[in-house]
């Protein structure tokens, strides 16, 4: 804002009629928002509703949902726990190494996003599957199949979050703890990771929420088997091929009350973090 | 000496000692290598395993034809409705004031954080001929949705909704709206001013939120999944056609047309690499004039 804006605008600014008419483009993206997010999501909501607490109780409480939602979490867990750790040290690696052929890995770092996820999961089976390459045991249709699919799915959310804040730290400080006799291990344990850590947290969320309702990727890696590799989405897919509607919306309410409050969650973090100022 | 001794403890805090900076760039690259690149490469080789000839012609079969167009329709359709929601949206949320604001604003994330399997259930409890909200009138009215390419855009717009606005709102934030008004006043209307001052300074970042949006939409597949009842040459987009030759046992197969949605999806990187690296300084040198260090005055200068 230069302080010429400032004595030019004047002070009925907010008065002024806007492109096309304010209510016009304001009733046009309230529109299109109720008729494609909030009804559908609406008519989940209602659907869950119809059996009663009771049903909505017996659906998820189901044994096999009740295994696909642990399931769903702890591999999350999982995976947010090691993109956490990879990530921070993948941005460190882009922002603060140097070595030919860094653009190159900083342009991969995209590549899960621009990938359509059931060619992801395929990428990984083609490597990893049963008739793996590389002759070690296949990851097909276990745990560590599904967790390395989210891997890779996830990969770019924590390393795209702290790259920015990691460019944005100031050396001084990291400069003075040095001269002050702190070994490398202290600045980054007492100066570096503090820092980071808002943008790891927000990077972390998003990642959990992906993974948390990743279908694609694990659909063909995982095999499907109920209390093993059926994570919560495969769970309400397998539901809706064979019409048990009940059981399908209990658990996507789940998992929808999951992503909300992980998104309220993202929204804290981000907030504290600009109120606390980087 | 001394100013050496500064030099170096410079690099060592910026950057570690040299062992710990080969060790973390050892295990930086090995975890992107055995992630990324080498399966990817893999899948390139594994394609054509059983030879050219199967490739392709599980690629130019009738039902492979009819998913590549499929899912070109699905592009073509969500992206723009997405983008002109996507514009006008990141101007109500930055430009206006009103009551409900917040609800909007965090109802445009909902689309990233919901799986994908729940969006296609909840369309398809509103859609459902039998007992859907919706369905039954519009089966009256001889209007299909469920099983049909109508419900997957509605699908695929779902799911691709917020790239454009994400990308937009900062943009919009950041150059204020000092130039709109000076249009204003100088009598230009609400389309002028937006044609000539808002979108041109916003270009780059629709640009980047209608690849992203093009990137996902191609590749949608669980919400698609739900909502298509994947019937083969009707209904099938190119992820559904991967899944369902891999299903099917042609292996080799699935993953030639892999390698075409890869090709799609390497391609998108590349136009994202092009306009984060073009696009977006310029844009910055152009809307900053001057306020970001580094990007320099003079450029500034020259777009007044």
């Amino acid at each position: 804002m230069s302080s010429v804006g400032h004595i030019e605008a004047p002070p009925k600014r907010v008065h002024m009629p806007r492109f096309g008419g304010a209510a016009l483009s304001r009733g046009f993206v309230i529109t299109y928002l109720s008729v494609l997010v909030l009804i559908p999501i609406a008519a989940l909501a209602v659907r869950s509703t119809e059996d009663g607490w009771d049903g909505f109780w017996t659906a998820v409480s189901h044994p096999m949902a009740v295994d696909a939602i642990i399931l769903t979490i702890l591999a999350s867990l999982a995976v947010v726990v090691i993109n956490a750790v990879m990530g921070t040290l993948l941005a460190w690696v882009l922002v603060r190494d140097d070595f030919p052929g860094k653009g190159i890995l900083n342009s991969l770092i995209d590549l899960p996003f621009a990938l359509p996820t059931i060619v992801a999961g395929l990428v990984l089976m083609a490597l990893y599957g049963e008739t793996g390459v590389l002759g070690i045991e296949g990851i097909s249709f276990t745990i560590a199949g599904v967790i390395l699919a989210l891997l890779f799915v996830t990969l770019p959310f924590v390393i795209r979050a702290v790259q920015p804040t990691l460019m944005e730290l100031d050396l001084e400080m990291e400069e003075a703890a040095a001269s002050l006799g702190a070994r490398p291990f202290t600045i980054v344990r007492r100066i570096i990771l503090p820092n980071l850590a808002p943008a790891i947290l927000a990077g972390s969320a998003l990642a959990f929420a992906r993974a948390v309702g990743e279908f694609g990727a694990v659909a063909l890696i995982s095999g499907n088997i109920p209390g093993k590799t059926q994570v919560a989405a495969l769970f309400i897919y397998s539901r809706i091929e064979s019409g048990d509607m009940s059981g399908a919306t209990a658990v996507s309410v789940v998992l929808l009350a999951i992503s909300v409050s992980i998104l309220f969650g993202f929204h804290m973090i981000n907030r504290w973090s600009t109120r606390h100022g980087r | 000496m001394a100013a050496r001794g500064i030099a170096d403890s410079r690099i060592n805090v910026v950057q570690g000692s040299r062992r710990a900076r080969l060790t973390m760039r050892t295990i930086g690259i090995g975890y992107l290598l055995l992630l990324l690149v080498i399966p990817v490469i893999t899948v390139f080789i594994k394609a054509f395993e059983d030879g050219a000839a199967n490739a392709w012609e599980t690629i130019t079969s009738p039902e492979g034809m009819h998913a590549f167009w499929l899912t070109l329709v699905m592009v073509v359709v969500s992206v723009p409705l997405n983008t002109i929601f996507g514009v006008v949206c990141a101007i109500v949320l930055v430009r206006h004031k009103f009551r409900g604001k917040a609800l909007i604003n965090s109802l445009i994330d909902l689309p990233f954080a919901i799986s994908p399997v729940v969006v296609g259930l909840a369309l398809m409890l509103v859609f459902n001929q039998r007992d859907g909200w919706f369905g039954p009138w519009l089966a009256d009215h001889g209007i299909r949705v469920l099983f049909s390419p109508i419900g997957m855009i509605f699908a695929t717009v779902f799911v691709s909704m917020p790239f454009v606005v994400r990308e937009v709102v900062p943009v919009l934030q950041e150059i204020g709206d000092d130039q709109e008004q000076a249009a204003r006043t100088l009598g230009a209307n609400g389309w002028q001013t937006f044609w000539r001052i808002t979108l041109p300074s916003i270009r780059w970042g629709v640009t980047y939120g209608v690849v992203l949006s093009t990137a996902r939409a191609l590749g949608e597949f669980g919400a698609v999944a739900v909502v298509s009842g994947k019937i083969s040459g009707v209904t099938e987009t190119l992820p559904l056609y991967v899944s369902k030759q891999y299903e099917t046992f042609n292996v080799s197969g699935a993953y030639a047309a892999a390698v075409l949605l890869a090709l799609l999806g390497l391609a998108t990187l590349f136009a994202m690499n092009l306009i984060e690296r073009g696009g977006r300084k310029r844009d910055q040198a152009i809307t900053n004039t001057g306020h970001t260090p580094g990007t320099g005055l003079s450029r500034g200068e020259e777009t007044r």
